[in-house]
């Protein structure tokens, strides 16, 4: 990543040449590429920010660092959490009793700062020498003492700092807070639920009177969010930067109400029975029975006020209209565009284009078609799906293979790596139901025939192969 | 599965490219739309209510927010009290009208809100408005229960918006940029008109209410405090509110240019090309050194440099001595099948897709392409980042820059197909107001036309002479 204060003193411009893997026009000096110009990254942010999570036990601090670091992390800024109470279970083997966490327990109080500083030093590592971008600090924070000493860590290592705080006094939302996350920590491994419910809200006690919330005057000048009442409420101080600001905007979209995301593709079309991708095509006649089928399942769930989305693409749009019920279409689900690719089957692909074929198996999830996309393309054209997922309840969203993948990666925390190979077979229904800090996923296959359309990576991914070894994991087609 | 449901079959749609259910029967095309063919973000109209103090940047406020909205494709009106008031009451006397005391002005302030929500009801039902944005000073509890009422009643979603400031230099600098030159104070001097305004503030202030935390928490509403330096949101009910918020966070009032041009001009532009990745021509590389020249002489704080990913903005910006950054989103509109083809091919070939571009220039795809509307959805991005940054220069292209500029410039979707981009020339954007002081700088490198006018004959019919009539010379 480029800084900002380098300046360019030459006056004659350089030659550009385009990189073969991600199709990017960089200038190069002696045909090698010359100084790496900024490409558009979203977090837009000279320093490493340090986002610190501030509030009483069973606030949703955990739930917010984890589901905000995949969020993060899905969208290409680097991001890692670091939990104060997992420094803490690594330093003290054995949890006694809520009685550690008592203010007077002055050998409890030497052991939680020194978790905290240890954590700080792993931040510290992570944002300055192993090239992370964000790091999500999740403690308890109510001290203005505590926070003092992180600011003052954050200006000397040149990270900016943004407060989350969490505030919310409604007995229920503690109480199934605790049940769903508590009761199951390796804190509580030998109580029983009433035990550990017990000992857990005398452990929140023992924050209670020394917690200074973010103040409006005297902590005027820090940046911070405070989310009231699970996000009835938020009160947005400072933001300093884009990642702020986007980072405010998704905490500020994100609900807990249940609810199930269901995810398939279309049926199976006439270019996936002939191994050929992308295109535009019509549902083939099985395909058209998956579409009936998945219409009897979606009636047999029983789902209140279901949305159900498609691309803008003919496969998706005969796939919904199946169902028999109204549908929205979204442009940003269309397939990922295989540019000169388009309509071709693996073996054409491999026949006219094999360096291309070559580098796609080297990096996948960079990889750009000649004249289309990357699975990395896709991603932030799936951003404002993911969002307006985020907002919505009931939501079936029909679409395609790269694009599934990509929206499944996100639920469930997939690497860059990981995401261009998961599987999404044809004529499978995903349903995420997101339970304590993840989302529980059921796989369901409505019983009609399909293509195989999954090309695993071969093993050999060098130019200079053999076309039968680049061919090797084509699926079978007609 | 009745034989109805399995005789469906899918029509592509010829401008917007969008597959739809038809009825075959006999013949005989019944279309059935069960599908809608964009997200459906918003179910009822959004009344959006401003709150505050006079000098409190409401009517910006309400200004921005309107273009904002209308830009991404939600119908949005503005409904100032102030300009009610200015119809019934012909001459502003002085501050005197708005004393608390004062009953007759009080019955005229009152029927022009009265008409003002009247107006509102009209445009939602009547108009097809979606978003309609009631400018006034709200500042009574009593007031914005009837208002709540009303849109109750209605089956509106009402939703506040509060500016609050006690910052005396700010105020005073809103005083001086628009209401010194309001027509209220149009026979007054500059003294006179700040004193007496002082005045007008200090009527409200009396009976001014916030929206309270305690009271107020079953509304939805932002309260932004000190021009955005603290933002209080309550209760964001749906995707149109939580857009708003995102936009109203991300706005500033820091002085600051935005430059718009178009890459230099390219190799198939010299050829009548559309579309490509084509690099410089001759004439395009000596304008990115004059363009280089140019803004060193401009002297900029902090400019960042976007271009797209496409080689002929990234050459233009390698002659400016400095970092740029690339932007997928900045990329020309797609013509799909038409890429790098001139206007003489594409009426050749495709004369029937040419007739229906010219008939709906904004709403028509190419075939396997964009329109201007996908552009504009691709583009809002870049237009937030644009209103979080500063001094920003966009190197980009023809359509791009025409959506960028409709923004910018709060033009319809019928106009921005049409607004004129030439090659070679930059466009100085300067907040001013309530909207935007424009320079046209032309840097004197001849260059092709590339607009092609919209042509009388738009007729699927018309004679390939008609088609081509606009089309401008090339090589």
């Amino acid at each position: 990543m480029t800084s900002n204060e380098d300046v360019i003193m030459a006056t004659s411009p350089r030659v550009l040449t385009q990189n073969p893997l991600k199709k990017i026009w960089m200038p190069c000096k002696n045909g090698l590429p010359d100084q790496h110009i900024s490409q558009r990254r979203v977090c837009m942010t000279n320093c490493p920010t340090l986002i610190v999570t501030v509030g009483l036990p069973a606030r949703g601090k955990t739930y917010i660092s984890k589901k905000l670091t995949r969020y993060l992390n899905w969208i290409g800024v680097p991001t890692k959490e670091f939990n104060v109470g997992q420094y803490r279970r690594e330093c003290v083997k054995i949890y006694k009793s809520f009685e550690f966490f008592n203010p007077s327990n002055e050998e409890g109080l030497k052991i939680r700062r020194q978790c905290a500083l240890t954590a700080l030093n792993d931040v510290r590592q992570y944002l300055s020498v192993e090239g992370g971008q964000v790091a999500v600090f999740d403690a308890t924070n109510t001290t203005r003492e505590r926070r003092g000493t992180i600011t003052r860590f954050a200006d000397q290592n040149g990270f900016k700092v943004f407060f989350v705080e969490s505030v919310c006094e409604d007995p229920d939302v503690i109480a199934e807070n605790i049940v769903q996350v508590k009761l199951g920590s390796p804190d509580y491994i030998d109580c029983n639920t009433e035990e550990a419910m017990e000992d857990f809200m005398k452990r929140i006690k023992c924050y209670e009177n020394s917690y200074q919330p973010l103040d409006e005057i005297l902590d005027r000048d820090l940046s911070y969010i405070k989310i009231m009442d699970v996000g009835r409420r938020y009160l947005v101080n400072r933001v300093l930067d884009h990642i702020q600001s986007r980072i405010v905007y998704y905490l500020m979209n994100i609900h807990i109400t249940p609810r199930a995301i269901y995810l398939c593709r279309h049926g199976e079309s006439d270019l996936n029975v002939k191994g050929r991708i992308g295109g535009d095509s019509g549902l083939s006649s099985r395909g058209k029975e998956f579409a009936k089928c998945l219409g009897k399942f979606i009636q047999g769930q029983n789902i209140t006020d279901l949305k159900v989305w498609t691309s803008q693409m003919k496969r998706t749009i005969q796939t919904a209209e199946a169902i028999a019920v109204p549908y929205e279409q979204w442009k940003a689900l269309n397939e990922i565009d295989a540019g000169v690719c388009e309509e071709m089957m693996y073996e054409e692909i491999q026949g006219h284009f094999p360096l291309e074929f070559a580098l796609r198996d080297q990096d996948k999830y960079r990889y750009r078609y000649p004249k289309g996309e990357s699975y990395e393309d896709l991603v932030q054209r799936l951003e404002p799906v993911i969002m307006e997922l985020e907002r919505q309840e009931n939501v079936l969203v029909i679409c395609h293979q790269a694009v599934m993948r990509c929206l499944l990666a996100y639920f469930l925390d997939k690497s860059a790596e990981e995401l261009p190979y998961l599987k999404c077979p044809l004529h499978t229904v995903l349903k995420l139901t997101p339970v304590a800090y993840g989302c529980k996923v059921e796989s369901v296959c409505l019983n009609v025939e399909a293509v195989n359309t999954h090309r695993d990576k071969p093993d050999n991914v060098d130019p200079s192969r053999m076309p039968e070894e680049a061919l090797l994991t084509v699926p079978a087609h007609q | 599965m009745t034989t109805e449901q399995e005789k469906i079959e899918l029509q592509q749609t010829p401008l917007l490219k969008i597959w739809v259910p038809w009825l075959g029967i006999g013949g005989c095309k019944i279309s059935r739309r069960r599908g809608s063919s964009v997200p459906q973000l918003t179910n009822s109209p959004t009344l959006i209510v401003m709150v505050g103090l006079p000098a409190r940047g409401k009517t910006y406020i309400s200004k921005k927010l309107t273009r904002y909205l209308n830009w991404i494709g939600f119908p949005t009106k503005v409904f100032n009290l102030g300009q009610y008031r200015r119809d019934a009451v012909q001459t502003y006397k002085n501050f005197e009208f708005f004393r608390q005391d004062n009953k007759e002005a009080m019955q005229i302030r009152k029927a022009c809100a009265s008409n003002a929500l009247k107006d509102i009801c009209i445009y939602f039902s009547k108009e097809n408005g979606q978003v309609a944005v009631f400018d006034a000073t709200n500042t009574t509890r009593e007031r914005r229960v009837s208002i709540v009422s009303f849109a109750k009643e209605k089956g509106y979603k009402v939703f506040f918006v509060e500016s609050i400031c006690d910052d005396p230099d700010i105020i005073a600098q809103n005083i001086t940029e628009v209401k010194v030159s309001s027509p209220d104070y149009v026979n007054c001097d500059k003294e006179e008109a700040l004193a007496d305004f002082l005045k007008r503030i200090e009527c409200y202030k009396q009976t001014y209410v916030p929206l309270d935390d305690e009271k107020d928490r079953n509304l939805s509403y932002i309260k932004i405090f000190d021009v955005g330096s603290r933002y209080l949101v309550n209760r964001v009910q749906d995707h149109i509110q939580s857009r708003i918020v995102y936009y109203l966070m991300n706005i500033h009032v820091t002085p600051r240019s935005i430059y718009l041009t178009r890459h230099g001009e390219s190799e198939l532009n010299l050829l009548g090309r559309i579309g490509g990745d084509s690099g410089l021509s001759p004439r395009g590389h000596k304008y990115a050194a004059s363009l280089g020249s140019f803004l060193k002489g401009q002297n900029i704080k902090d400019l960042k440099v976007w271009t797209s990913h496409m080689k002929r903005t990234i050459q233009t910006a390698e002659h400016l001595g400095v970092p740029y950054e690339q932007w997928k989103a900045l990329n020309e509109i797609d013509a799909g099948v038409c890429e790098e083809l001139t206007y003489e091919e594409i009426q050749e070939k495709h004369p029937e897709e040419f007739a229906l571009r010219d008939q709906d220039k904004y709403r028509y795809r190419y075939p396997k392409g964009e329109s201007y509307e996908d552009l504009v959805h691709r583009l809002e991005p870049v237009i937030m980042e644009l209103e979080r940054q500063e001094n920003v220069l966009v190197v980009c292209h023809q359509a791009v820059m025409r959506c960028l500029l409709a923004y910018l410039l709060d033009k319809t979707s019928d106009e921005l197909p049409y607004l004129k981009c030439p090659l070679h020339t930059v466009l100085r954007l300067t907040p001013v107001a309530y909207g935007c002081k424009m320079e046209n700088i032309f840097l004197n490198v001849e260059a092709v036309n590339t607009h092609r006018e919209r042509p009388v004959n738009v007729d699927v019919t018309r004679d390939p002479a008609e088609a081509l009539k606009t089309i401008p010379d090339h090589f």
